[in-house]
């Protein structure tokens, strides 16, 4: 399966619909995830919680194009549910993969407060 | 994307989301399809705006930290109450079970995630629709139950303007009648009165105007004043009834009509008259034998015929003391049950037949409809009237304006009636009243009254068309009796009734000399004054009762002339 990080798509549709808002989305976008990643380490071993930071982790990514790290919560929440297999391993992958996409959704939120000010 | 759904009307819209990024990208989405955002980041938070602010719709995340979704949205619709506050519920939620719970927990909706702007202004546009067509129901439920309301308030008001006007009568206060309606029948069009004539009779008109409601309520006045005023001043039921008809003829529209029975009831006379036009049959119940007469319509409801065509002729029945009369309205007999079926004639007999206590008749008869539905109507009407001896004697005295000053005490009057007039008039309420400009005689009145109609209907009835009193001897020979009179009167064409009055005042106050004569051949004074009185008689000239109620009764002329007097004392 071909890993798509960022889908541009759904990026070039919300910067229409964002408009000059769309640089303040991403931004509270990586605050907000980086809040949920550090929430996945506290919880530790605690499935329960695990599962529902995993939920809403997965609505906010998909929604901002983020696939692949929309498709790790997917998994984290249907693991932890069956609670059985390593679920720190999965914890670890999205932490992986956010620190991949955050420094693309920076760099795009850059992008486009300078354009606005040109 | 820029082509998103026109919007009706700009709401006010919460979001409960717990993302940070998810509400932003939802409130500008919203705001820049025209709407007011406001947003809560748990549960708890949104169940407070809620409460604050009202907001028209909600779009609810399921998970939420410190209350999710489904609890507030929960109480998001308990603080609704009957407005529609659709609720939207934000979800990746996949499972069918979780989908489930959000119906449960009074979801309208679910908006999946990633959001679509296009989908989510369409779901807000049809959710919208659903709103305000349930605040369209409601607001409508209102102004029906207000309405509704207002009807019942003026039924009452009207009612009670009614009541006033029946209760004129003695439908209430007289001990011989009993009567049976739903509180609001009258707005079904029926419609029961009774009152005293002046000689002690007793009218009773039981009538069923066509339709129901106001329309059918409101021909009742003019009919119940009729019935009042006329019975009051001595007036029988021929005219009574010409009066009605003309009257409802006049102020009805042409579809609308009133069925009638109307009685009266003789205590003197032992005896009912009756006119049935378009009622149920009622019936005469002769105790001694149990054998009930059916009192059957033979004419077109009141305010159908010309006065021309109108038909006054009453049928007369004998009556012994605790007899009764018997009178419905076609509710009873048309009461349906589930199949459509009617109570009908056949089952009312059976509930007569059965009846043990006649006292508890009523309540057979409604057990029996209750049997039959199982469900009350509004427009059951029966009444039970009793021949008691007669009451006292008074006169239901019209208000006099004067002081008594002007009471004129010397004068006299004659009058001759001619067979056209003797054919359709009747003078005695005219000549009561002539006689009650005098004040002495108003306490008599109703003794007045009884006098001068016994002499009246002996001079008409034996004298003028020469019947014979001995055929009042039995049930027989009674309907005979009056099948004679009507059939000689028709064909009246000479004879005559004389009425003499003289007034003159006295030392002491004054007296009436009353005479009355009459063209017919006489009888033997003598011997009709020699038969012993018998209190139970049907035939007999009434001549004991003239006696004892007038001052001096004398005949001359072979019996053809009869002369009483009334004395009276100075007024204080």
């Amino acid at each position: 399966m071909a890993e798509i990080h960022l889908d541009p798509d759904v990026l070039s549709d919300l910067q229409e619909v964002m408009e000059s808002e769309y640089p303040t989305l991403l931004d509270t976008f990586i605050e907000d995830s980086q809040e949920r990643v550090a929430a996945l380490r506290k919880a530790g071993g605690d499935a329960k919680t695990l599962g529902r930071i995993a939920h809403s982790f997965k609505g906010s990514s998909g929604n901002l194009g983020a696939v692949r790290l929309a498709q790790l919560c997917e998994l984290l929440e249907t693991e932890a549910v069956e609670a059985a297999s390593d679920l720190g391993a999965l914890v670890d992958q999205i932490d992986h993969e956010f620190a991949l996409v955050k420094p693309l959704y920076e760099c795009r939120s850059e992008l486009a407060r300078e354009k606005r000010q040109r | 994307m820029s082509a998103l759904a026109p919007v009706l009307e700009a709401l006010t819209i919460l979001i409960a989301e717990d993302s940070a990024a998810d509400r932003l990208l939802l409130s500008t989405i919203i705001r820049r399809q025209g709407h007011r955002v406001l947003t809560a980041g748990n549960g708890v938070e949104a169940v407070e705006i809620f409460a604050h602010e009202r907001p028209q719709l909600v779009l609810m995340d399921a998970l939420m930290p410190v209350m999710d979704g489904f609890e507030a949205a929960r109480q998001i619709k308990q603080l609704a109450g009957e407005a529609l506050v659709p609720i939207i519920f934000l979800t990746s939620l996949r499972e069918s079970e979780a989908l489930a719970q959000c119906l449960d927990a009074g979801g309208d909706d679910f908006l999946p995630k990633p959001y679509n702007p296009l989908i989510l202004a369409a779901k807000i546009n049809a959710m919208d629709r659903l709103r305000r067509l349930q605040a369209t129901v409601l607001q409508q439920r209102d102004l029906i139950a207000r309405h509704h309301e207002h009807l019942l308030h003026e039924q009452r008001a009207a009612k009670a303007v009614f009541d006033k006007v029946a209760h004129s009568g003695c439908i209430n206060a007289a001990p011989n009648i009993r009567y049976l309606q739903s509180p609001y029948a009258l707005f079904n069009g029926d419609l029961l009165l009774a009152a005293y004539t002046p000689s002690g009779d007793m009218h009773v008109l039981l009538g069923d105007f066509t339709g129901h409601g106001l329309p059918a309520a409101i021909g009742a006045m003019p009919l119940a004043e009729v019935f009042y005023g006329m019975t009051a001043k001595g007036y029988g039921l021929t005219q009574t009834l010409r009066e009605m008809n003309a009257k409802l003829k006049r102020i009805l529209p042409v579809d609308m009509f009133c069925c009638a029975t109307l009685l009266c009831l003789s205590a003197q006379r032992r005896a009912v008259e009756v006119w049935n036009g378009g009622m149920p049959e009622g019936y005469v119940h002769e105790v001694a034998t149990g054998r009930r007469t059916p009192l059957i319509s033979r004419h077109l409801p009141l305010g159908v015929l010309s006065a021309e065509a109108f038909d006054d002729s009453t049928e007369v029945w004998p009556m012994a003391l605790g007899d009764r009369v018997f009178l419905l309205s076609d509710g009873v007999l048309d009461t349906a049950d589930a199949n459509d079926q009617l109570f009908g004639a056949a089952r009312l007999q059976q509930v007569f037949a059965a009846n043990r206590e006649p006292d508890r008749l009523f309540e057979d008869i409604e057990q029996a409809l209750a049997a039959f539905r199982g469900q009350a109507r509004d427009d059951v009407s029966m009444v039970e009237i009793t021949l008691l001896s007669a009451p006292p004697l008074r006169v239901a005295e019209p208000m006099y304006a004067d002081s008594g000053q002007s009471s004129p005490l010397d004068w006299s009057v004659s009058f001759e009636f001619r067979a056209q007039t003797l054919k359709n008039y009747n003078p005695l309420p005219y000549l009561l009243q002539l006689l009650l400009e005098v004040h002495g005689l108003r306490e008599q009145g109703g003794a007045l009254y009884s006098v001068m109609a016994e002499l009246y209907s002996n001079a008409l009835e034996h004298g003028v068309l020469g019947l014979d009193s001995a055929l009042k001897r039995d049930a027989q020979g009674f309907a005979q009796y009056y099948r004679q009179r009507n059939e000689r009167l028709a064909q009246l064409n000479s004879g005559y009734v004389r009425v003499h009055v003289q007034v003159a005042p006295t030392d002491q106050g004054g007296t009436m000399t009353l005479r009355v004569e009459d063209s017919g051949s006489g009888f033997d004074v003598d011997k009709e004054l020699a038969r012993p009185v018998d209190v139970d008689r049907l035939s007999g000239r009434g001549l004991s009762l003239v006696r004892q109620l007038s001052s001096a009764v004398s005949w001359s002329d072979g019996g053809r002339s009869v002369c009483v007097e009334f004395c009276w004392e100075a007024l204080a």
